[in-house]
């Protein structure tokens, strides 16, 4: 690149990679002196070095430099990648404040109403289809089963085992100074029963089974099988989300029992190595303790959470939009809604039950 | 005689125990449209994702711009891929992204330029494809027709020396597969590509083609031009022409 007599001179190879480095040139010259561009010595030009010269008539737009002694071939490259034909056809229209606030409104109210169109018809399809199998595909509910709760087992007792361990273990240290060893059998039983079994179990459901059924369903709708159903005159919600909603609810009580039950056994093991009590004024402390009450609101509150889980990953399920990054998207957030309204209604149960 | 860009000799291309391309030898000459047909399943795709490095061929040598580029290192074969664009079968734009994102993807990371620079590129090649109003928008708010006129515009935004392009009139309509066939036509033209086309539609192969690899049952059976196809003798590509009412 050299400047001789008004005249820009541009050498050599004009392509996306000699690019940089005529413009760093470029940033150094006197513009004031440039009226022509003179394009004799340049060997070839691509989309990129047409993109350079209308960059560099641009800076210099006070004199508008005139490009010059340019080659048929390099005149024809420039006139099929220059962007001056092209009209930006984008318009952005700017709302304001309060347009901005009622469209966020609107979009809220629709998504409420959406999730409460779409609760209703899954628990009435879940119920009619007690009675009525139509619709539904032969044993999905029992796949659903294994899928849901057998499979889940595993990782409900470890964990529960490891909670009632930690419970246990944190609250016998303080209950030993008072020589109140026993009441470690209460505190385990009360807990768990009541609040960590149930929740817990929901939040591994949730990030389990949650996220595979937003992800499934989602994913079905990317590829136009939901469509497809649809064009068989099946009902989605009845064929895809109906066995799911029959499965978690048979499968969630049951998975809420077997975590009441380890984490008890896993309190019973500091119990008697720890605190030195025996398994059965352990056990006799235990059914001394609860209730009828807590009993069925721990496993009553367990469904609830379960058809929770359900719904909100069928709604954000049906709601994808994009390909695979939107699966991913809905399902984290399917994962996130499930968990925060599994404890915001927990503490709504325990408010009503408790206080 | 011209010197071919592609040439590919002897590549046999196996999927486990069962061969899919036997021994197969071909070469592409520059600026000029080549289209690889045959009945499906033929290995057509096959072949194109063997002379990319997409599969690793099992055996044979196959060279672009005049490099041996099987048992070449990587970092090398990304030079040779930066002179090369590809248009993908379903046009595998990424949906995360918008289109403009999409073209600008190679732009950026093959190319120090800045962003002003990379803009007016993008602008350029979308209305190459005529869809410069759709810059702002996601690959899951076009049409099939649209998605692959920008994954067409995304092969062409290096400007690259060789475009691939995989059936790139598969599930569109007559109109828009002809729309497109003009466009890459104008693409050889103005850029002087090199165009290698995977097809089998007879309608598109008539507009655009200069040369034909005709595979059947992982060989190939025949090479030559338009003319000299519908004058053979090869059982196979009469067949073949017939079946599709060709004339």
């Amino acid at each position: 690149m050299q400047l001789l007599e008004k005249k820009l001179f541009l050498k050599g190879r004009l392509d996306k990679f000699t690019v940089p480095e005529k413009l760093k040139a470029f940033q150094k010259l006197p513009r004031k002196e440039i009226h022509y561009i003179d394009l004799s010595q340049i060997e070839m030009i691509d989309s990129a070095g047409v993109a350079f010269l209308e960059s560099i008539r641009d800076a210099l737009s006070e004199h508008d430099p005139r490009i010059i002694n340019a080659r048929a071939d390099i005149k024809k490259t420039i006139k099929i990648f220059t962007s001056k034909k092209v009209i930006n056809r984008v318009s952005m229209v700017r709302e304001n404040l309060f347009e901005n606030l009622g469209s966020a409104f609107l979009l809220w109210w629709k998504s409420v109403v959406d999730s409460f169109k779409l609760s209703a018809d899954i628990v009435f399809w879940s119920i009619v289809g007690i009675f009525d199998r139509k619709g539904q595909r032969k044993g999905s509910v029992i796949v659903q089963s294994l899928l849901i709760g057998v499979d889940a087992v595993g990782i409900v007792s470890l964990l529960s085992l490891v909670l009632g361990l930690i419970l246990a273990l944190q609250s016998a240290a303080q209950l030993r100074q008072f020589g109140a060893n026993i009441f470690v059998a209460d505190l385990i039983a009360i807990s768990m029963v009541r609040e960590m079994g149930p929740m817990m179990t929901a939040i591994i459901v949730a990030g389990r089974s949650g996220s595979a059924i937003a992800s499934e369903i989602a994913t079905m709708k990317v590829t136009e099988e939901i469509d497809a159903l649809k064009m068989m005159a099946i009902d989605p919600v009845r064929y895809v989300v109906v066995p799911k909603f029959q499965a978690i609810t048979i499968c969630m009580p049951l998975l809420v029992t077997v975590s009441i039950f380890v984490g008890i056994i896993g309190g019973l093991i500091v119990a008697v190595t720890y605190l030195d009590l025996s398994v059965v004024s352990y056990f006799t402390e235990i059914f001394a303790i609860l209730t009828f009450k807590d009993v069925f609101i721990g496993l009553m509150k367990s469904v609830f959470f379960a058809w929770v889980i359900v719904i909100i990953a069928s709604y954000y399920g049906f709601r994808v939009k994009g390909g695979s990054e939107g699966v991913g998207r809905v399902t984290t957030l399917s994962v996130v809604a499930s968990i925060f309204w599994v404890i915001v209604l927990d503490a709504i149960n325990s408010l009503i039950f408790y206080f | 005689m011209k010197k071919a860009i592609i040439s590919v000799r002897n590549l046999v291309a196996k999927f486990g125990n069962t061969i899919v391309l036997d021994k197969i030898s071909v070469d592409i000459y520059p600026r000029e449209i080549t289209v690889i047909l045959g009945r499906s399943g033929c290995g057509k795709t096959t072949l194109i994702k063997n002379i990319l490095k997409l599969y690793q061929p099992h055996s044979g040598s196959v060279k672009i711009f005049d490099e041996d580029i099987i048992g070449m290192e990587d970092q090398d074969f990304i030079t040779i891929l930066k002179r090369i664009g590809m248009l993908f079968q379903n046009g595998a734009l990424l949906n995360s992204v918008s289109i403009s994102d999409n073209i600008a993807i190679p732009l950026e990371q093959h190319t120090d330029l800045p962003r002003d620079i990379i803009d007016k590129i993008i602008r350029v090649k979308l209305e190459l494809v005529n869809l410069d109003h759709a810059m702002n928008m996601t690959p899951s708010e076009l049409s099939g027709g649209m998605k692959k006129r920008v994954a067409l515009a995304r092969a062409i935004a290096l400007d690259p020396e060789i475009l691939i392009c995989d059936e790139p009139s598969a599930g569109l309509d007559p109109l828009t597969s002809s729309s497109l066939d003009e466009l890459i036509l104008k693409l050889k033209d103005l850029l002087k590509m090199t165009i290698v086309i995977v097809t089998h539609e007879l309608a598109s192969i008539h507009r655009i083609a200069d040369r034909l690899i005709f595979l059947d049952k992982n060989r190939v059976v025949f090479t030559g031009s338009l003319e000299e196809a519908k004058a053979s003798s090869v059982s196979e590509v009469k067949t073949f022409f017939k079946a599709g009412r060709f004339e």
